[in-house]
């Protein structure tokens, strides 16, 4: 079997000693935001919000000292990751930069390539966003059909990408694209390339979710001439590098703390309205339970990541977990809701849960979706 | 896998086949099995050196307790080990025998009789731990009235008590208590699940590899794939479940991650059960088939001590209860 065992690991010391500074900063930034803006959390955007986490020192905190970062490593960001997506706080603008963006450019970048992105992705001053899917390709990244060509100038691209998050806020996207062969070629023959969105023949067309929000786009590549030296890593590589950051996007806390607002909300109105019934206990033990286990699981995962290993598997296995947690948690608490008729629901309260209840499939569909971590777990069973 | 966790799971691989399991299930002498553990001196791993133990702490024994569910151990090895450490703890000298713990089925009636329904390991057990009424005791097992037999080869039994015997030994609540001894019941229940589940998924694995249908192994249908990948989504956190419950300062479990731990292996150990008897077929249910040894294990024990919803419930009163603190707090608290 080659997926790892998962023991129990605990954050270290040091790192854990970053949550009180960040608690009481949070206090005062933001729990004056109503409660359905906060559980939009890394949905939500606020540029200026992530320069004060910049200036603070709480952005890059898995990067070299030499590039901005404050080469903390895996834990201390996900304390503070830990403690921004329970508050709810605004961390969409920086978010993807700084979980993968960065440290993808750290391990397959070039020193220019280095020097330019990660002091400015520390700052809070370059966005990034991903570009995965295409309208033909979902789940089956093979078949993506947006395609560089590299000629004297540099990389002639055109295509386009869609479902892309944050794309409309973003400096940067970076893209998988097929630089070479065509689609009978699969894996072969796909690169990544960092584009700036600012150039020339890029369309950036933000797309309404059902909820009103506009956390999507569909971006658009019409004869964008990106310089040579756009390539990230290796030509022809692009698959390799796009499953090496995986571990990184699948396992963290923000697959776990979607739904965290609104139990943080309904806790508070539990404590404040009391009821004889059992039915908000068991929801409420069965919330708690899961998340405590899956807290470690996630922890666990990120004790191989601290140690340098690349647990793709362990993180896919934790993902498809936790999403369904984050998924269960509006259902289970709008029944209890309607199971204790009698109790006033505060509308802010309603309007976290209806907001969640719209977004939550969502969940499992964003960082790969649930029927692609089975298969991936399948293959760690070596069932296929 | 350490030198300890080895030696014993040989001796398991020795001293508890299958035909041993079976043959203790079946009313027969399960003795010779429980003095070979007690002989091999895993019994005491969490008492202290100089009091003839291992000095292992709890999250030490973890992969030992661990292996019992695998090997389907008919006596209570995990439960009298953690009860010596516990009792030791609680300054209480440690009897001999085997000891059972009785969760929240353990009561004082009003006729004021002693009872205990439905106690794992009920049938093969000296003692049962458990908190009647209000007092904490051990009671001896050979002078209650016992029913068992609810299923074949069951190792569940109703324990009656008509008064307190003279052999009852009282243990005095600590000033702080930590864990009552409903939640070591749980707490010991969740590495025997724990490891049950395991070797429930490992037999679906082989045997999945192996049965052909329609001209292919069965494990290479997708629907047969995910139904494996979501058993071991739970068999992995099962096992972390069973190993947090375990880390534990003083030997004595946190009576919150006992709750957990209970809740999530128990609902865990359905999901396990079910799907491994779907990808097993008509084999499955045989008696000739082991994978019953386990599968009956995995639904007593969930259900022994508290299922899925009285722990759920119980923590979700302790939860709502607290006057401070988030939800963040209540979860960071139970993962220190």
């Amino acid at each position: 079997m080659t997926i790892d065992t998962l023991d129990l690991a605990f954050i270290p010391e040091q790192d854990e000693a970053l949550r009180g500074p960040v608690r009481a900063f949070l206090r005062d930034a933001v729990s004056g935001l109503p409660a359905n803006l906060r559980a939009r959390s890394w949905m939500g955007f606020d540029a200026d919000f992530s320069r004060k986490l910049a200036d603070r020192g709480w952005l890059g905190l898995t990067l070299p000292k030499k590039y901005g970062g404050a080469e903390r490593g895996p834990f201390a960001r996900f304390v503070i990751s830990e403690e921004l997506l329970a508050a709810g706080a605004p961390v969409s603008a920086h978010w993807i930069a700084d979980r993968q963006s960065g440290p993808l450019i750290l391990k397959y970048g070039t020193e220019a390539q280095k020097q330019f992105y990660l002091p400015r992705i520390s700052r809070a001053e370059a966005f990034f966003c991903i570009g995965m899917s295409e309208p033909g390709s979902g789940s089956d990244l093979a078949s993506i059909r947006t395609r560089a060509v590299r000629n004297a100038g540099g990389w002639l691209l055109n295509g386009s990408k869609i479902w892309t998050t944050n794309a409309q806020h973003s400096h940067y996207m970076i893209a998988l694209v097929r630089t070479s062969g065509g689609q009978e070629d699969r894996y072969q023959g796909l690169s990544q390339l960092i584009i700036d969105l600012s150039l020339p023949g890029v369309t950036v067309r933000p797309i309404e979710d059902m909820s009103g929000d506009a956390h999507f786009s569909e971006v658009f590549f019409d004869n964008v001439l990106c310089p040579m030296d756009a390539l990230i890593g290796e030509e022809g590589n692009g698959w390799a590098q796009v499953n090496a950051e995986l571990a990184f996007e699948r396992s963290g806390p923000e697959r776990l703390y979607s739904s965290m607002v609104l139990v943080e909300s309904w806790l508070t109105h539990c404590r404040g309205n009391p009821s004889q019934g059992s039915a908000r206990l068991e929801a409420m033990g069965n919330i708690i339970s899961w998340l405590t286990v899956l807290r470690s699981l996630s922890i666990a995962v990120t004790a191989k990541l601290a140690r340098g290993e690349s647990p793709a598997i362990e993180a896919s296995l934790v993902k498809d977990m936790a999403t369904e947690i984050e998924q269960a948690i509006p259902r289970l608490i709008a029944d209890v809701i309607g199971a204790e008729p009698q109790i006033v629901t505060p509308p802010d309260l309603r309007r976290v849960v209806a907001y969640l209840e719209q977004l939550a499939p969502s969940f499992s569909l964003r960082g790969g979706t649930r029927e692609i971590m089975r298969g991936i777990i399948a293959r760690g069973l070596n069932l296929r | 896998m350490d030198m300890f966790t080895e030696a014993l799971e040989r001796i398991f691989q020795e001293c508890a086949t299958t035909a041993v399991i079976r043959r203790i299930e079946a009313g027969g002498s399960h003795a010779e099995l429980w003095s070979d553990i007690v002989a091999s001196g895993y019994m005491d791993v969490l008492l202290p050196e100089n009091e003839g133990g291992a000095g292992m702490t709890l999250g030490d024994a973890f992969s030992l307790f661990m292996l019992a569910g695998k090997y389907a151990l008919p006596v209570p090895f995990v439960q009298t080990a953690m009860a010596r450490g516990w009792l030791r703890a609680h300054g209480q000298a440690v009897p001999q025998g085997a000891i059972a713990i009785a969760g929240p089925e353990a009561h004082r009636s009003n006729a004021n009789c002693l009872q205990a329904a439905g106690v794992a390991y009920g049938t093969v057990a000296d003692w049962v731990l458990g908190e009647f009424g209000d007092v904490w005791m051990m009671l001896p097992c050979d002078v209650a009235v016992k029913e068992a037999g609810e299923s074949r080869g069951s190792q569940m039994a109703d324990l009656c008590w008509s008064s307190v015997p003279t052999e009852a030994v009282v243990i005095e609540k600590p000033e702080t208590i930590a864990c009552t001894p409903t939640q070591l019941a749980a707490a010991a229940l969740a590495p025997l699940l724990a490891g049950a589940a395991r070797q429930a998924l490992d037999m679906t694995l082989a045997y999945t590899a192996q049965r052909k249908q329609f001209g292919r192994a069965i494990m290479q249908f997708q629907s047969v794939q995910t139904q494996i990948s979501i058993m071991a989504e739970r068999v992995w956190a099962m096992r972390m479940a069973a190993q947090l419950v375990c880390h534990a300062p003083n030997n004595v479990p946190s009576g919150r991650l006992a709750a957990i731990a209970k809740a999530r292996c128990s609902e865990a150990a359905v999901t396990v059960a079910d799907s491994a008897h779907a990808l097993h077929g008509a084999i499955g249910i045989t008696e000739e088939c082991d994978l019953q040894l386990y599968t009956r294990r995995l639904r007593e024990w969930r259900r022994a001590s508290g299922t899925e919803t009285w722990w759920a419930c119980y923590l979700g009163q302790d939860v709502i209860s607290e006057t401070r603190g988030t939800a963040l707090d209540y979860i960071l608290s139970c993962s220190k």
